[in-house]
């Protein structure tokens, strides 16, 4: 029989439950409050008390209310039907709820189980399967969605039987595998997976060597991100982090992009509503929803569903990860999670750590980012899952226990910078702070050499050079003055403003602009480094500045043109003449 | 003292701090109102039988034997059109002499949005504040403080505003407000003829600081109602958060609880943002925009007041002083309006954001060449006229005082890059500048 309670305090939204038989750490039980029933999660457990967070409102709650413990820890439903879906962090249907209003207590389905899929069987009757093994196909919108084993099936069983082709209901029996035991399993299209564990049955997950296109060249060229990679945008307010996070789910070159909106502010998935059913992916040429999952807890929406908004994208992503897709999980912000943390552990008086945050904070988030990968899956089929959280740093201060946290387990790092958002240099990612330890991966290296040219990453290096060099005499020349240094330090302050200008900004609202392939920053980057490595004369450094105006300002409008059209090849040319007006003989 | 029949009375309290008081009652709801020997209370810790109450206007002189009673409901609010022309108390009851409001009883504090039922923002609000409608356009649905510090005209920037908005209902919400400046607020909206679409909640600097915490509640359960029954546009003032901020420290350090960065609480972040995301566009024309204040300490933006409400609303407003020009002016470097790019150049003319973003460039370059000078170097020519030209934005669109509308902002723009720079160095959109170019 299930355990049973009765609430005997409440804070806030912690509320302690006195049970009346055995409860487990983080089982889900639901508070009953007149006709509503509010969610919850156990986070503590001593004696015959309870402490357990509520997903909802507490207000009108008292003392006495019956409690009714399920047995199992906060899991999601997986099946067809999930994708293009708005999500609550509980997954239930946004827009399946009725009225403007969010209800207490509205609990609504992920998906129709009703609904027919036409099923392909891969397996057949006889076949030997583990967990996560395809056992048959439905076409889910343009994505080819496997019906495998479900993860939490142990050892190897044998397909007794599969239904031949056909229409079938997601809750219909379209196999039964028996183990050695005999036991026997009916399997639908449909299993549930608690959101805390990773989903496993993958044959290995080796170090990441593709590179994941994103189209924004500050990432793709500077600091590349590898595909099944995580890397992380940390930034003070108004930096860009959600337009640059944006412009990653518009363009990168992911099969499933799963953005998980946590704690941020509602306009911003308005934006997402609205913007992205409407626009194309540049490369299928399908609406961009139609790769789109969303789930979001927005700053106003129960706190305590923060923290499960964020696991329950990442335990879609595994999900289609084991299909054989390449999944990008976007999570904007990962520091509204650990505030999240913070007031429970706060609420149950737990001793702080740093900035009163919880003590295991660092191991949540390494926890978090290490099931993010590529894998290769049994079958000889491979998927991956790229994940790029933001944080938001008080004060805009690098040095606090989120941003720490995260960068010993994120391997890129693009820092925005307050300065460069300042002057609207945008993107606002910080070329001398950044990283990319992809680069310095030899399989990641010979990737690039292969798929982009030979030598690319010394490219890639040699430009951090220029601009690390040009910040120098920048600098320098703040300090010295114009006439106070040599005229090479302003020729090199001058050259890493062409690289500024033209490889790093971009504007995310232009249309052609927001996205470059990464032929077209191949053709710009060696266009902007032949120009770099000219030996220019100058007669004084009266003349520089202007002159690398005009140029920076061609070398924009071949930014603003269809790659290769007229008119970009009349800017191109145009320039090719300036170039050779100052080329020291 | 508003008491039903039949009503247990508690005579009894088991301990009282500054804020707070704790007695055994039994029955008791999470979240509802009491009455500590008439003062009004609200239940936020229950503990068995232990009931603790958050005291608003302060425990001193409560007794061990005071009166209690609970009220069974959450705070309310009497809702309708009679609210419109009325100052209210933080309680909503009436300061202005007038008779109690009869209407609907409202819940305040209530549930969200759904966030798939809302509607994209897309109305502009013109203010004829140039370094706001230029710069920093705002749009019906969004939520925006003015960062100032105590000695600027924020007051007087945002009666302005709220002036020159045509918001159908102005809900004024002031928490910690001076009484100078809510006789200010008075006047002007009575000399303006504003009066019959203003609602105001106050708590002064006379009132005890706790009640505070009612104040955004009361003006948002107010602005919900004309924004969703009349389906109208509301403009809601709420000034000074930042006193709200210190109010809500108060009482989670009386409730012992762990202080966070500048002793604020863990939960700052959600209790700023449960007021701010009440800023909304309905699908149907009703919708509400937040304009607040919070002021900050010598500027200083990483406190955690300030710092959480950036991550939180959509832009920020900052006013400075220009001593070139003797005005204040609105800060083009610091200021964002995030949802400014839903209507510039869609409902304003397509040269909207190259104007905004070069004028600003341009500027910036000014600020640099100014530095220079302070350092004592030579300044370029290119210096020189950036400086020119800086003086000249400064005073034709940043100051506060300009009132035109947008397309003569962008002429203006125009006129002075022209004046100043050519092409070249204006580097804006080849097209952009073959049709606007002033020659």
């Amino acid at each position: 029989m299930a355990t049973t309670g009765k609430v005997a305090g409440i804070v806030s939204n912690l509320v302690t439950v006195e049970v009346d038989g055995p409860v487990g750490q983080n089982e889900i039980c639901y508070i009953l409050l007149g006709g509503e029933k509010l969610m919850a999660e156990t986070i503590k457990v001593t004696g015959n008390r309870a402490s357990v967070q509520v997903f909802e409102s507490t207000r009108g709650l008292s003392v006495g209310c019956p409690v009714e413990f399920t047995g199992h820890m906060l899991e999601v439903t997986l099946g067809p039907g999930m994708l293009s879906r708005n999500y609550d962090g509980l997954q239930n249907d946004l827009d399946a709820m009725t009225g403007v209003f969010l209800k207490r207590g509205e609990y609504t389905a992920p998906f129709d189980p009703k609904r027919k899929w036409a099923f392909k069987p891969l397996a057949k009757a006889g076949d030997k399967v583990r967990a996560a093994d395809w056992l048959g196909s439905v076409q889910e919108g343009w994505i080819d969605h496997k019906i495998m084993v479900p993860f939490d099936y142990e050892g190897e069983g044998t397909v007794e039987s599969i239904v031949p082709a056909g229409e079938y209901a997601a809750e219909d029996e379209i196999a039964v595998v028996v183990d050695a035991s005999g036991a026997k399993r009916s399997l639908t299209m449909t299993m549930k997976w608690p959101v805390k564990r990773e989903i496993r049955g993958y044959k290995s997950k080796p170090r990441p060597f593709k590179a994941m296109e994103t189209g924004v060249r500050t990432i793709d060229t500077l600091n590349p991100i590898a595909e099944g990679g995580t890397g992380f945008i940390p930034g003070p307010f108004g930096c860009g982090k959600t337009v640059l996070q944006h412009a990653l789910a518009k363009n990168a070159g992911a099969d499933l992009i799963i953005m998980v909106a946590c704690g941020e502010r509602a306009n911003e998935v308005v934006e997402i509503f609205t913007e992205f059913p409407e626009l194309d992916d540049p490369r299928t040429g399908r609406k961009l929803m139609e790769r789109t999952i969303i789930v979001c807890n927005t700053s106003n929406m129960p706190v305590a569903s923060r923290e499960a908004s964020v696991y329950t994208g990442m335990t879609l992503a595994e999900y289609y990860r084991m299909m054989g897709l390449k999944v990008l999980l976007l999570a904007d912000s990962t520091s509204r999670w650990a505030q999240a943390l913070r007031e429970m552990s706060n609420r149950m008086e737990e001793l702080p750590g740093p900035d009163a945050f919880p003590m295991d904070l660092s191991a949540v988030v390494a926890g978090f980012y290490a099931r993010a990968g590529y894998v290769e899956l049994r079958n000889g089929q491979s998927g991956s899952i790229t994940f790029i959280g933001t944080v938001s740093p008080a004060g805009g201060n690098l040095k606090e226990p989120v941003t720490e946290s995260t960068q010993k387990a994120a391997r890129c790092f693009y820092a925005l910078s307050q300065a460069r958002a300042d002057s609207k240099r945008y993107p606002a990612v910080d070329p001398i702070d950044s990283y990319s330890k992809y680069l310095e991966y030899p399989e990641v290296v010979e990737y690039f050499d292969r798929n982009v040219e030979p030598g690319w990453v010394g490219k890639v290096l040699e430009m951090k050079d220029l601009l690390l060099r040009g910040k120098e005499a920048k600098d320098q020349i703040n300090i010295l003055g114009d006439d106070g240094v040599p005229l090479e330090y302003h020729v090199n302050a001058n050259k890493a403003e062409v690289i500024d200008f033209c490889i790093l900004q971009q504007d995310a609202f232009d249309e052609i602009d927001a996205s470059t392939p990464m032929d077209r920053q191949r053709y710009m980057v060696d266009l902007v480094l032949g120009i770099c490595s000219e030996k220019l004369a100058f007669d004084g450094f009266e003349e520089v500045g202007g002159w690398f105006k005009k140029l920076i300002n061609l070398v924009r409008q071949m930014n603003y043109q269809p790659f290769g059209n007229d008119k970009f090849k009349e800017a191109e040319a145009e320039l090719r003449a300036l170039v050779a007006e100052r080329r020291a003989d | 003292m508003q008491t039903r029949a039949f009503q247990k009375i508690y005579t009894r309290i088991d301990n009282i701090t500054k804020a707070t008081c704790t007695l055994r009652a039994e029955g008791v709801t999470n979240e509802e109102m009491a009455y500590v020997d008439g003062r009004p209370a609200q239940v936020v810790k229950i503990s068995g039988d232990q009931v603790t109450l958050q005291v608003f206007p302060g425990t001193a002189g409560i007794a061990s034997d005071s009166e209690v009673v609970f009220t069974g409901a959450p705070p309310t609010l009497k809702v309708g059109e009679a609210l419109k022309g009325r100052f209210f108390d933080a309680y909503g009851r009436p300061i202005d002499g007038g008779p109690e409001v009869d209407g609907e009883v409202r819940e305040i504090g209530g549930p969200s949005v759904n966030p798939v039922r809302r509607k994209q923002p897309s109305e502009l609000i013109a203010t004829g504040i140039a370094g706001i409608d230029l710069n920093n356009t705002l749009v019906t649905g969004q939520k925006i403080p003015f960062f100032a510090d105590a000695d600027q005209p924020y007051n007087q920037v945002m009666a302005t505003v709220a002036l020159r908005a045509q918001a159908d209902v102005i809900v004024l919400g002031g928490m910690g407000m001076s009484n100078d400046d809510y006789l200010y607020y008075r006047n002007l909206f009575e000399n303006a003829g504003a009066t019959d679409r203003i609602v105001s909640f106050m708590n002064t600097t006379e009132n005890p600081p706790v009640e505070r915490l009612l104040v955004p509640d009361m003006c948002l359960a107010a602005a919900e109602w004309f924004a969703v029954e009349r389906k109208q546009k509301v403009l809601v003032l709420l000034s000074d958060m930042t006193l709200y901020a210190d109010a809500l420290a108060i009482v989670s350090n009386r409730m012992d609880q762990i202080p966070s960065k500048d002793s604020m609480p863990g939960s700052l972040y959600s209790d700023l943002a449960k007021i701010y995301e009440k800023a909304v566009q309905f699908p149907d024309g009703g919708s509400i925009t937040i304009i607040a204040v919070t002021t900050l300490s010598g500027g200083d933006i990483t406190h955690a007041v300030p710092d959480n409400t950036g991550y939180i609303t959509e832009g920020q407003l900052y006013l400075r002083r220009d001593t070139d020009i003797a005005k204040v002016i609105v800060d083009p470097f610091r200021s964002l309006s995030r949802l400014k790019q839903l209507v510039t150049g869609k409902k304003t003319r397509e040269d909207h954001a190259a104007v905004m973003n070069t004028a600003i460039r341009l500027y910036a370059d000014a600020a640099n060449a100014k530095t220079k000078l302070e350092n004592g170097f030579e300044l370029t020519d290119y210096d020189r006229r950036a400086l020119g030209f800086a003086k000249d934005y400064s005073a034709a669109l940043l100051a506060i005082d300009v009132n035109i509308g947008i397309e003569k902002m962008l002429d203006t723009g125009w006129e002075l890059f022209a004046k100043y720079f050519t092409k070249d160095e204006v580097g804006a959109k080849r097209e952009l500048m073959d049709k606007y170019w002033k020659a």
